[in-house]
């Protein structure tokens, strides 16, 4: 270690603690006759070990850390693959379709990486779906998401490999995990990415998203930091095509216990979903709001759904009203969903339900008044009762569908 | 316990437009409210109190010098005090600076058990802030929390909502937790609070106050660049299918089997 290092250990103040070691996401810094020496290819000057340390005996130097990043050492675009119950979720396939396209325009590579236990057989699924390499960390601790073991072995990942570009889902996990991860590494993360492309001239990765609940679109970049992340909208992105005959190499690593304790302790994992199908998911939504009027007319739209196969949404009207459990709400406070068909009854289509929903297929509004803000986002809209036209709609589909 | 709640100042409504002679929001006579996924943080902050029978909470905000505002609507719910943290210097901050500027004023309260803010803000909706202020603090977080099942002096016991249901997690103190709108209900402004708001302090930290390295805050702590904002195409209406309701059900049906067929 010399002076003129980014970073450094003054090794007359340092007592040995190792705070520092413990404190460090990448495993850089080891004791060496009880003082700590950092290892500067691991380092990535996050600064963790400086904020760590009660004897202010490191430094980081900061005209060093002025020195632009070598953006030609970074590589690759990165899928965050995301696994429930050992089973990779269908926003990870998305995202190796959008970062097919993405790596043929930056002339690199697609990776995916895993974290599971016994997950093994599933890096064959990314391979397919066209991921040339999957690093996978495989571990008991790893078997179900815990934001400290998943911060720290994407980061360490991340920092070893170093990706031009990392995605992952917007979902509940993505977006608790990847914020962490790019506060350590510094990165520029933009959320909720509903398109995405590469600029021709810079080669950066153009990030497009909504705010304001849709009204607004903004497209970002992160010119200065690598990796440039981004989590993406679940069922925006098309899936990439399965291909059993594609070729892809599986590389493991190992991480020692440091890095995958959790402080924090997952002690239960709940399913309440009164359907089968997830709303999030599900690419037909049937939704009632106040015109429904009773738990007990929610039936008819639960009878729809089910033949069509989709989930159960609900406004914010019909949850205020207790027809029906909060899970179901779509909309600013509820979910957002991104379905191909969503059939509006009894909905008026205030804003804030709109936002949660305007970005599908195809709308359907049924609605008694004719004046109801649904329709004018609507793609087929009927002014009537729903309690007549729905389960119409519900025997014309056992028939068809049937067939 | 202190705890300390993290608000934000957004826009009232979602109908926000743009001016496109300078892509920039305009927000003139737009009334500005406390992020709705906030006000469960603060509401929830105060059960907490309420149920220990001690303890302070901490409202603190980030924002320009109008957002006192909030934070005195945050005392007219009750909380203990307010700190607004505004800066010329702040501006232009991405998630990652705000998220590195918060840390710093939670460090500068000090001793504080938990950080308390709603699962994301409504005009950005990034969910980033949360995780980043806990990352940066290093110490636990707990996303998108439903109930507080348990509260110790050095753990909770505590529902996290996922997309199939939720998670049951228990995490040391201190944590940042960031809350959905199932926790609670918010309580309405009482007469008290409200004269204690028009009355109370709001002290005014700035980026010297926190101690903030000049790199990491504003524009120039922000690793992100917003190049382009624009109006998306509104969605327009569709068709009204007419007709006694058997044939506009058959009508649609055949109108709705490409899409539901694939």
């Amino acid at each position: 270690m010399k002076e003129t290092d980014a970073i450094i250990v003054i090794d007359e103040k340092c007592v040995g603690c190792t705070l520092c070691v413990k404190a460090c996401p990448f495993g850089a810094i080891t004791m060496e006759d009880k003082k700590a020496v950092i290892e500067l290819a691991k380092c990535t000057l996050c600064g963790a070990c400086v904020e760590a340390c009660k004897f202010d005996a490191i430094i980081i130097q900061k005209k060093e850390e002025a020195k632009a990043v070598d953006f030609s050492l970074y590589k690759d675009v990165w899928v965050f693959a995301e696994q429930k119950k050992g089973e990779v979720q269908s926003v990870s396939f998305e995202l190796l379709g959008k970062g097919r396209e993405l790596a043929d325009k930056l002339g690199s590579k697609l990776c995916a990486v895993l974290l599971g236990d016994g997950m093994e057989k599933a890096c064959r699924s990314l391979i397919e779906r066209g991921a040339e390499k999957v690093y996978l960390v495989d571990s008991p601790h790893l078997k179900a998401y815990q934001d400290d073991p998943y911060t720290k072995v994407l980061t360490s990942l991340v920092a070893k490999y170093k990706p031009e570009i990392v995605l992952s889902g917007a979902t509940t996990i993505g977006r608790s995990l990847i914020s962490r991860v790019a506060v350590t590494l510094r990165a520029g993360l933009t959320a909720d990415c509903t398109g995405l492309d590469i600029d021709p001239e810079e080669k950066l990765l153009l990030q497009t998203r909504p705010a304001f609940g849709g009204n607004i679109m903004a497209t970002i970049i992160s010119p200065n930091t690598r990796p440039q992340m981004a989590t993406v909208r679940h069922k925006v992105m098309k899936e990439a095509e399965s291909d059993p005959s594609r070729k892809g190499e599986i590389i493991k690593e190992e991480f020692g216990e440091d890095a995958l304790a959790s402080r924090s302790k997952l002690i239960d994992i709940v399913e309440e979903m009164e359907e089968t199908v997830n709303l999030a998911e599900a690419d037909i939504i049937v939704s009632g709001g106040r015109g429904v009027a009773s738990k007990e007319n929610f039936s008819i739209i639960r009878d729809l759904a089910l033949v069509l196969n989709g989930a159960v949404g609900a406004s914010r009207a019909a949850v205020d009203a207790d027809l029906i459990p909060y899970s179901h709400q779509v909309g600013q406070t509820g979910k957002t969903v991104c379905p191909k068909v969503y059939i509006a009854c009894g909905i008026s289509g205030q804003i804030q339900h709109l936002i949660g929903m305007s970005s599908a297929d195809v709308i359907v509004a049924i609605n008694k008044d004719p004046e109801a803000p649904i329709f004018k986002v609507a793609t087929y809209g009927i002014v009537g009762d729903l309690f007549k036209i729905v389960p119409l709609l519900t025997e014309h589909f056992k028939k068809t569908l049937a067939k | 316990m202190k705890i300390i709640v993290l608000i934000k100042q957004v826009p009232d409504t979602t109908d926000v437009k743009i001016d496109p002679e300078t892509n920039t929001l305009k927000r003139e006579g737009v009334e500005s409210i406390i992020n709705p996924f906030d006000m469960y943080a603060i509401e929830e902050a105060l059960r907490i109190r309420e149920r220990l029978g001690e303890g302070e909470v901490v409202a603190v905000s980030m924002g320009p010098p109008q957002a006192e505002e909030a934070l005195r609507e945050a005392v007219s719910m009750g909380v203990d005090s307010a700190i607004l943290i505004s800066d010329r210097k702040f501006a232009g901050s991405d998630t990652w600076a705000t998220s590195y500027t918060l840390s710093q004023a939670a460090r500068k309260i000090g001793d504080y058990g938990l950080i308390l803010c709603g699962k994301q803000a409504s005009d950005g909706d990034t969910a980033q802030v949360g995780p980043g202020v806990s990352m940066h603090l290093n110490i636990p977080q707990v996303t998108y929390v439903k109930k507080i099942e348990k509260l110790g002096k050095v753990s909770a016991l505590v529902e996290r909502m996922t997309e199939e249901g939720y998670d049951i997690v228990e995490t040391p103190l201190p944590a940042v937790l960031t809350v959905v709108k199932e926790i609670n209900e918010p309580r309405l402004p009482s007469l008290k609070g409200k004269m204690k708001a028009k009355k109370c302090e709001i002290p005014v930290w700035t980026a010297e106050d926190l101690s903030c390295e000049e790199e990491k805050i504003g524009l120039d702590g922000s690793p992100t660049r917003v190049i382009k904002v624009f109006t998306p195409p509104p969605r327009e209406g569709g068709r009204i299918l007419q007709g006694d309701p058997e044939e506009v059900a058959k009508e649609l049906g055949d109108l709705l089997k490409k899409a539901i067929i694939g």
